[in-house]
């Protein structure tokens, strides 16, 4: 039995989700290998060498697989596939994107988004939002899975002396181009793998305000989040967004300021290890999973919280 | 240019859902259904299309047992020309549901399919994915913002780090994103015009297709429950807890 972690990647560095996709293969059992499949990405193949318990890390480096286009990736990861029997990616947009694809090629059922491995075959995953969990077996020989990363902590970084081996890039279909980018720029960390996280919800009013928002993180050393409804609203960028359909999160510390806590926002960030609501209204249904509430305005509350931690 | 469009019936997204007493499911008797709401975004932007010049005629595709017409019937109201069921009161999972629907583009020849990127029941997000592999087509995951031209389709997705386009050869298949669109409501004259299009129903067997589960589902749970509700006065009082009650200061 070995496993394949299709990995997430900047070509010069493994991303974080990887190491917790890595985590769900152990659990699994068996060898573990590494696909980098990119542009220029040896730095991010010998950073995968390096991480505990992964025993090969396969490198395509074609021009291709510059930017994880999901047609030729797909073709690249069934070239490979016959020796694996399960093949795993961290559940960002990219293993999203990606993933599918290659289990329809092998015509085999995806397994979405695993929250934990109950044995090689069984798995559970989160569905309706959260707010049902499945154990789910799959009778296919191959499985393909996509990790939640917010349930799997991160494989050590150190430890591993892969064996690093290149594979030929698979035919590339040539039906899609890259045409460009627009990447949210911050200093902050990462929202999916930050420790602490605060949002702004429809409650900020404006994008302008979650300048306050901004400065409390920033004392934290948090990420900043945002409900569908303050991105719906152009307050803050999409990839802000928390929640069933957009990112989850699970840090020590999640703030939740001026969200009334739909079901599809509270499915992104229930599993914080502690909520704090900051809300006007004391009905709101996010006070139900804050450990702790302030009810009162936000625009002074926050601000006071910002200089409280002075 | 025809477009196709697939639209799932499943429970209400203001619905919070009770998972059964004897772990095999989710409480479904009684409870309120609507169209997925990532497939009514789909909906919208094949009519959008149309009324732009650029795409000829829709047609609104759904899976599931009989009550799935009605979800057919609210793409119509929205402005689809006509719907297709496939009816079958088995558990259809994505894989299948993927091949059912090539199956309806061999018959129907589009050139674009567009399909919510993930339904709010099981929570997949395959299936788009897995229709454009098993028809070799390119596919532009999580749009928010589709522009055609000149056989092409450049898509703007949502991606982890913030917005990426790509361009697509047609025929490819699009999934939607929450910021491609505001659907429609819509109106009571076109909910009767609705009434009078047609939906051809069709078994998954006449299609060739077999969509035996590959997945068990052995046991559903209610998740860990969180003990919230402690309400604190002010500020300074949640300061002291987050440092010294919680220790995540």
């Amino acid at each position: 039995m070995t496993c394949l972690v299709v990995a997430d990647h900047s070509n010069t560095d493994i991303r974080p989700s990887t190491f917790c996709a890595i985590t769900a293969a152990k659990q699994i059992g068996g060898d573990i290998h590494v696909l980098v499949a990119g542009k220029g990405c040896a730095g991010a193949a010998q950073a995968a060498a390096k991480i505990a318990g992964v025993s090969k890390v396969k490198v395509a480096d074609a021009d291709a697989y510059a930017h994880s286009l999901a047609e030729p990736t797909a073709n690249l990861i069934i070239s490979i596939a016959a020796e694996y029997s399960h093949i795993l990616s961290a559940a960002t947009t990219t293993g999203k994107n990606v993933l599918p694809r290659v289990a329809a090629l092998l015509d085999v059922a995806q397994l979405s988004d695993i929250s934990a491995v109950k044995s090689a075959d069984t798995f559970i995953r989160p569905i309706y939002a959260g707010n049902a969990m499945a154990t789910v077996q799959s009778k296919d020989a191959k499985k393909v899975i996509t990790v939640r990363t917010s349930t799997f902590d991160k494989a050590p970084a150190t430890g591993g002396s892969a064996a690093v081996e290149n594979v030929n890039a698979a035919a590339d279909p040539g039906l899609s181009t890259f045409v460009g980018q627009e990447l949210s720029k911050s200093e902050r960390p990462e929202l999916t793998s930050a420790k602490i996280v605060v949002s702004g919800g429809r409650g900020m009013g404006s994008g302008e305000n979650f300048k306050i928002i901004e400065a409390l993180a920033d004392k934290l050393g948090a990420a900043v989040g945002a409900s569908r409804a303050a991105v719906d609203a152009g307050y803050v960028p999409n990839d802000y967004q928390v929640g069933q359909t957009g990112k989850i999160v699970a840090p020590e510390l999640y703030v939740a300021v001026g969200i009334s806590g739909a079901i599809q926002h509270l499915a992104g960030m229930k599993d914080s290890k502690v909520i704090v609501a900051i809300n006007r209204d004391p009905e709101a249904p996010i006070f139900q999973v804050a450990d702790y509430g302030v009810v009162g305005d936000l625009f002074q509350l926050v601000p006071e919280m910002t200089k409280g931690l002075g | 240019m025809k477009v196709l469009v697939a639209v799932k019936r499943v429970v209400d997204f203001n619905v919070k859902v009770r998972v059964k007493a004897d772990q095999t499911g989710v409480e479904l008797a009684n409870v309120k259904m609507s169209m997925n709401p990532f497939d009514e975004i789909a909906v919208e932007e094949a009519v959008r299309m149309k009324e732009a010049g650029k795409a000829t005629e829709i047609i609104a595709v759904s899976m599931g047992p009989a009550a799935c017409q009605e979800t057919i019937r609210t793409a119509l109201a929205m402005g689809a020309d006509r719907g297709i069921l496939v009816q079958t009161d088995a558990e259809l999972q994505p894989l299948a549901v993927a091949k059912l629907l090539k199956a309806i583009v061999a018959k129907e020849n589009p050139q674009l399919v567009v399909l919510g990127k993930q339904a709010i029941d099981d929570d997949s997000n395959q299936t788009g994915q897995m229709l454009a592999a098993l028809l070799g087509w390119p596919q532009g995951t999580f749009a928010s913002k589709v522009a055609l031209d000149g056989g092409k389709a450049a898509v703007t997705r949502e991606v982890d780090g913030g917005l990426e386009t790509v361009s697509l050869t047609l025929p490819c298949i699009v999934t939607t994103d929450l910021r491609l669109n505001e659907p429609r409501y819509a109106s009571l004259p076109n909910i009767m015009k609705a009434k009078k299009k047609p939906i051809e129903t069709i078994a998954p067997d006449a299609l060739g297709v077999d969509v035996a589960p590959r997945l068990v589902t052995l046991r559903v749970e209610e998740p860990a429950k969180r003990k919230g509700g402690t309400k604190l006065p002010d500020i300074p009082t949640l300061i002291d807890k987050l440092r010294n009650e919680a220790k995540v200061l």
